[in-house]
């Protein structure tokens, strides 16, 4: 099997593939960037933090036009994961608003997006009904 | 003793548009030059100039204005704040007035937008040969796309849809509909990108750029400026009787930044500094939202517009649904809103948006609005919100000297 990578460094790949948040030890902000400080309360002590893998579909926009090398149309969804935001495709269902609905359940899923010129595969995570 | 009082002198707005023939400079000095003579003032009188200009990237704009229109030796600031960028020059001004340091001030802001394409975030990385940790996710690949969108429609239409899930009611057609109102309020604003009014299925049926928001309902990219000068209240008190008259009080210039809240690094919060800003503008000018002759708010895209009731506090707290489908909104209703057409047809050249929304909303408080006249219009507010965030809220009041 090739060997694979994260897309980006949040994702947690393995059996339990999650995303993984900078929680500020001192007032529990999360964060999923490389951090300077804590935005909330200004602290610099940060612990890795599970983030839930599954959520409800908070909000959520149906792209149509996007960058070069990005399929159109995508679903673009603000996933609430127990009281954490994420951001993520919603992917595995339609890409329309019959199949895609505010409030809709959803779980953390990861797949390919392509492999390098050495054969790493690069692995994503996006959001699919869970329903 | 208490700080100045400030007054906009002189205001005005370019038409909006494509100007093959203008570029950056020649727009910016358009309106300057108009603004000072709406004022009745030169640039010798100016003591401060502060202008923004964000794609044009030639250098400091406010010293290529004063290289074009006159070289006074004053201090200038170039001021760079998304599409609060407008709002931000006339605060910089009013707040050397305010200050004593100047008895005038000139605000620029001016863009040249048109033809120009999709508007995203900044995290876009080339897609590379080998995969290679970048930035702040250390991202393989650009992020845009593949972990949600930050491509503009797609985030605004995402702040719009999270407001129909927290208050219900909010739906494609409703967005579509407050899109009809700003195209329909357009036709009367000879200086808008776009007068052509539309009807409801044309904007549903038109092309989808990111679910709700199809293309009518996105802010019209296109070239323009606008300028203010701005005056003393002692300063103005030595002007002639016309020059009074026609002053604008600035009862409250207001500017705030996003404070922290859940989700804001995730999906940005246009709504708290908003709701902030209108608190403190209330405040400060000592009116409420019920006194509100018109408002012009920051309708990047039609998803916005409803959300902004809300924040601007137009309606009581989840209620902006309700507030649009009474008709309040509309240029015959309770508040109306977004009378110039708004962004989505009188287009968005991003820098000159937060100066030529305060021109509007002088327009109709001098009575000068011709046919789109609000009549008896004496309070106005006018709102802009640039990502990342800034807000700016200024509330103005027909003159008592």
């Amino acid at each position: 099997m090739a060997e694979q990578i994260p897309f980006v460094e949040y994702l947690v790949l393995g059996d339990d593939p999650h995303l993984v948040a900078h929680e500020c030890t001192a007032c529990g902000a999360r964060f999923f960037d490389r951090r300077n400080a804590c935005a909330s309360c200004s602290g610099t002590e940060f612990k890795q933090a599970k983030v839930a893998t599954q959520g409800v579909v908070r909000s959520f926009t149906i792209v149509a036009f996007a960058a070069p090398g990005i399929d159109v149309p995508y679903v673009s969804a603000i996933i609430d994961c127990d009281g954490t935001s994420v951001r993520a495709n919603v992917v595995n269902t339609p890409a329309d608003p019959e199949n895609v609905k505010l409030g809709m359940p959803v779980r953390l899923t990861t797949f390919p997006i392509g492999t390098d010129s050495e054969g790493v595969e690069a692995v994503n995570f996006g959001f699919e009904p869970a329903a | 003793m208490s700080a100045e009082n400030v007054y906009i002198l002189g205001i005005n707005m370019t038409k909006f548009g494509k100007h093959k023939e203008l570029d950056t400079l020649d727009l910016a000095c358009e309106a300057t030059f108009a603004a000072l003579e709406d004022g009745g003032v030169t640039m010798e009188d100016m003591g401060i100039i502060a202008a923004g200009n964000l794609m044009g990237g030639a250098g400091p704009i406010a010293q290529m204005i004063q290289k074009q229109a006159g070289q006074t030796g004053i201090p200038a600031y170039n001021v760079s704040n998304a599409c609060a960028t407008g709002a931000t020059a006339l605060r910089v001004a009013c707040m050397s007035v305010k200050a004593g340091e100047s008895d005038f001030g000139l605000a620029v802001g001016v863009e040249k937008l048109a033809g120009a394409g999709l508007l995203a975030g900044g995290s876009r990385a080339k897609d590379g040969e080998a995969w290679q940790r970048s930035g702040r996710y250390g991202a393989v690949a650009a992020v845009d796309g593949r972990i949600g969108t930050e491509t503009m429609p797609g985030v605004f239409a995402q702040i719009g849809m999270e407001y129909g899930h927290r208050y219900g009611g909010a739906n494609f057609e409703l967005f579509a509909q407050i899109s009809e109102k700003n195209h329909g309020h357009s036709t009367l604003n000879p200086l808008a990108a776009y007068t052509k009014k539309m009807t409801l299925e044309e904007i549903m049926g038109d092309l989808m750029i990111a679910y709700p928001n199809t293309r009518p309902m996105c802010s019209a990219n296109c070239d323009g400026a606008a300028a203010a000068v701005v005056v003393s209240e002692s300063k103005l008190k030595t002007l002639s009787l016309e020059q009074q008259r026609r002053a604008i009080k600035i009862s409250a210039s207001i500017l705030t930044s996003d404070p922290f809240e859940e989700a804001c690094q995730v999906l940005p919060d246009v709504n708290t500094l908003t709701r902030n800003a209108a608190k403190q503008a209330y405040e400060q000018a000592g009116v409420g939202p019920e006194d509100l002759d018109l408002v012009e708010l920051h309708d990047c895209f039609a998803t916005a517009e409803l959300v902004h009731y809300d924040n601007l506090m137009l309606c009581e707290e989840g209620g902006a649904v309700d507030f649009f489908k009474s008709g309040a909104p509309f240029r015959d209703g309770s508040t109306p809103v977004n009378v110039s057409g708004g962004l989505q047809s009188k287009g968005h050249p991003i820098a000159a948006t937060g100066i030529a929304n305060i021109w509007e909303i002088c327009h109709h408080l001098r009575g000068e609005a011709g046919p789109r006249q609000i009549e008896g219009a004496k309070v106005g507010l006018a709102h802009v919100i640039g990502l990342a965030s800034a807000c700016g809220v200024h509330i103005l009041e027909k003159s008592s000297l």
